[in-house]
């Protein structure tokens, strides 16, 4: 789950990391009020999605008077921004931070993260802020510095100090990073975050560290213990078939394509994605009805497909292991009449029970193609696309 | 032979809940020695005809237990682990899927330094077919044979194996090494136990996106395995930034994409397949060009 701008924010602040004074606010009338009540000469108004690349998009402004600060918002609330990262349709902006204008004089960047191949937690530091850091991995990866942190002390004193004495900045600036990083830390663990990353981190005229923007993501698998947190999802900023399938727990997710997915298991529903891919047409969605699926989670999964006006034919591939294929062909009959599916449906079946659940859905009157094995279903959906109505 | 199970693994069932009974039952009826659960509060009773216990250090001083099988739900089960961990069981599978990354973090700290085999979270488990059963695999798919399986994922595993088992290819052992960002046993350390085992002839490797665990394991079949290895990665067409139903399979930024490992795969002379479906004729193809040793 991923945080709004603003929300990380908050999180830095109880962690006694400074950010710029600023509120978000939801309609530009709020937003002026916001920008009189900083004071001050310049503002920065900016759009909460939950993308990256805000800044070349359009969707960080700066104002100096609480008026334009006003029009900047009415500009940006209800817009759909487009950037790199949110695909073609964009993100649609419900809320802006309105921010007091900082002095900056020296931008860093810095991030916690798990390194998958050590199993550790990685914190990062580099002096190129307000960059693609990826790029500057790719390009000059001598400018980022890196500590693994052992769980069981946390960041130690010792390794804060040696990320900070990398950097060519004054004494005081330093100090205070050696501070601030450990804190930075705490606040991954504690609220078992998946990445924190604050870029740029800002260090002013007078060597005082400023978290400028910051992008956190928690894990989902930990939510549990953070109720607080799990209640800041903003359901807008998520597709809303996804919110729906997560409902009846199903992974789902919306692809561009029109072939409808459902399949049991991660690797098969992803390579089977790449086999309709193979055999020259684009999987709708990715969707993984679990292990321990119902004839009801199927029924939902078919409900959650047929909203998706893109989808013009369903490929079902089960690989029966503790889902049993009769239990499952039982919820696709099920389904059947309780969902009206207009589009062809091939099913592939293999496993427990697949005799059974073969012949259930060949005398359930539906109009279902069967196939042997994947190759043919991936053949036979596509032949099903290009001839219409099969 | 075979690889982490076979006939001498008695073996401990944690979370005796339904989903654990369950197995545990398939297990049994595989003929896997299952000789206890843990299951606290009802230390002393029994069920499937095997004793109970509340903890895993009495359950390995009554039974003699040299690995386990996890189904404690995912807010307790890194706390299983660490008590299997910690009673020096050879083996522990962990089949509970959702649990926090950080809590896995804390258990391969724990791991560090100590002759304890982890594998999983969020896996299958591992199969010697017609020896042991540890794992939530349906075991009629599986066929005794010389063909080791690695695979982060579930059901593509089974797909895989069955369409060996097809052909009349058997596997020495199968290993789910599950879909989390961190876990226990990787596709290196199974790779060097497969080249170890005389029995296994060749190994299949099934990838997926995400990390740069597949781009590892190339570089080390390249130096260190001298069998043929045939490998495929799921999720192609993954877009980026999108978490495909495991944890670990995202690909973020330029990493983890299914067009680096497979990259990667082929310059180490790994044999890939590109389509799922042909994965047991390839497999069948690169044995036939081996002559048929």
């Amino acid at each position: 789950m991923q945080l709004h701008e603003y929300q990380g924010k908050a999180l830095l602040r109880r962690y006694g990391i400074p950010v710029p004074r600023g509120e978000v606010a939801t309609s530009p009338a709020e937003a002026q009020r916001v920008a009189e009540a900083l004071g001050g000469t310049t503002w920065v108004v900016k759009a909460q999605i939950h993308a990256g690349g805000r800044g070349k998009a359009g969707g960080i402004r700066r104002a100096t008077s609480p008026q334009e600060v006003a029009r900047l918002a009415a500009d940006l609330l209800g817009r759909r921004l487009v950037t790199p990262q949110t695909g073609p349709q964009g993100q649609e902006v419900h809320r802006v931070l309105v921010e007091e204008g900082c002095d900056i004089a020296q931008e860093l960047y810095c991030s916690v993260l798990v390194d998958r191949q050590a199993g550790k937690p990685l914190v990062m530091l580099s002096p190129a802020g307000g960059m693609d850091i990826e790029e500057v991995a790719a390009t000059t990866p001598e400018r980022i510095f890196r500590e693994h942190v052992d769980v069981l002390l946390g960041l130690a004193a010792f390794q804060a100090r040696r990320l900070a004495s990398h950097l060519e900045a004054r004494a005081e600036a330093r100090r205070a990073l050696q501070e601030l990083l450990p804190k930075l830390y705490r606040l991954f663990e504690e609220n078992d975050c998946s990445l924190v990353e604050v870029n740029p981190l800002a260090l002013t005229s007078s060597g005082a560290p400023l978290a400028v923007d910051v992008k956190i993501t928690l894990d989902d698998n930990a939510l549990f213990r953070h109720p607080e947190l799990a209640a800041w999802r903003d359901p807008h900023a998520e597709d809303p078939l996804e919110v729906e399938a997560a409902k009846y727990r199903l992974s789902y997710v919306k692809l561009t394509g029109n072939v409808g997915c459902i399949v049991n298991g991660a690797g098969l529903a992803m390579a089977t994605m790449d086999i309709i891919k193979l055999a020259g047409a684009e999987p709708a969605n990715f969707l993984d009805v679990g292990g321990g699926a119902s004839a009801e989670t199927v029924a939902n999964a078919f409900r959650i497909l047929m909203a998706d006006p893109n989808v013009r034919a369903v490929f079902i591939n089960i690989f029966g292991g503790i889902l049993r294929c009769d239990v499952f062909a039982q919820g696709v009959v099920q389904a059947a009449t309780q969902v009206q599916v207009k589009v062809p449906v091939v099913v592939r079946m293999e496993g427990t029970n697949v005799e059974e659940g073969r012949r259930l859905l060949a005398t359930s009157g539906l109009n279902i193609i069967v196939a042997t094995d994947m190759a043919d279903a991936a053949r036979k959906v596509v032949q099903a696309i290009r001839g219409g109505r099969a | 032979m075979s690889i982490l199970v076979d006939e001498h693994t008695r073996l401990l069932v944690q979370g005796m809940g339904r989903e654990g009974t369950f197995h545990a039952e398939q297990a049994i009826e595989y003929g896997t020695r299952v000789v206890g659960g843990v299951a606290p509060g009802r230390g002393g009773g029994a069920a499937l005809g095997r004793p109970l216990f509340d903890t895993v250090a009495q359950a390995v001083a009554a039974t003699g237990a040299n690995a386990s099988i996890i189904f404690v739900p995912a807010p307790f089960a890194a706390d299983a682990i660490l008590e299997a961990i910690e009673a020096n069981l050879e083996l522990v599978v962990c089949i509970t899927d959702g649990i926090p990354v950080l809590d896995m973090v804390r258990v391969r700290r724990y791991l560090e330094g100590k002759p304890v085999r982890l594998i999983g979270p969020n896996c299958p488990g591992v199969i010697s077919p017609g020896k042991a059963k540890v794992g939530i695999m349906p075991g009629h798919i599986h066929l005794p044979g010389r063909v080791g399986v690695i695979s982060r994922s579930g059901t593509l595993t089974y797909e895989a194996v069955a369409q060996l088992t097809a052909r009349g290819i058997g596997q020495s052992t199968c290993v789910g090494i599950g879909g989390d960002p961190v876990g226990g046993l990787s596709f290196i350390d199974c790779l060097a136990l497969f080249e170890q085992d005389p029995e296994t002839e060749a190994i299949v490797m099934i990838g997926e996106i995400g990390g740069t665990a597949e781009e590892e394991a190339a570089a080390y079949v390249a130096q260190h395995v001298s069998k043929p290895v045939i490998g495929f990665v799921a999720g192609q067409t993954a877009p980026p930034g999108r978490r495909m139903g495991h944890a670990g399979a995202i690909i973020s930024g330029s990493q983890g994409t299914a067009a680096s490992k497979i990259a990667a795969m082929e310059q180490s002379g790994i044999t890939v397949v590109k389509s799922p479906a042909d994965i047991g004729a390839t497999v069948a193809a690169v044995l036939a060009a081996r002559g048929g040793k």
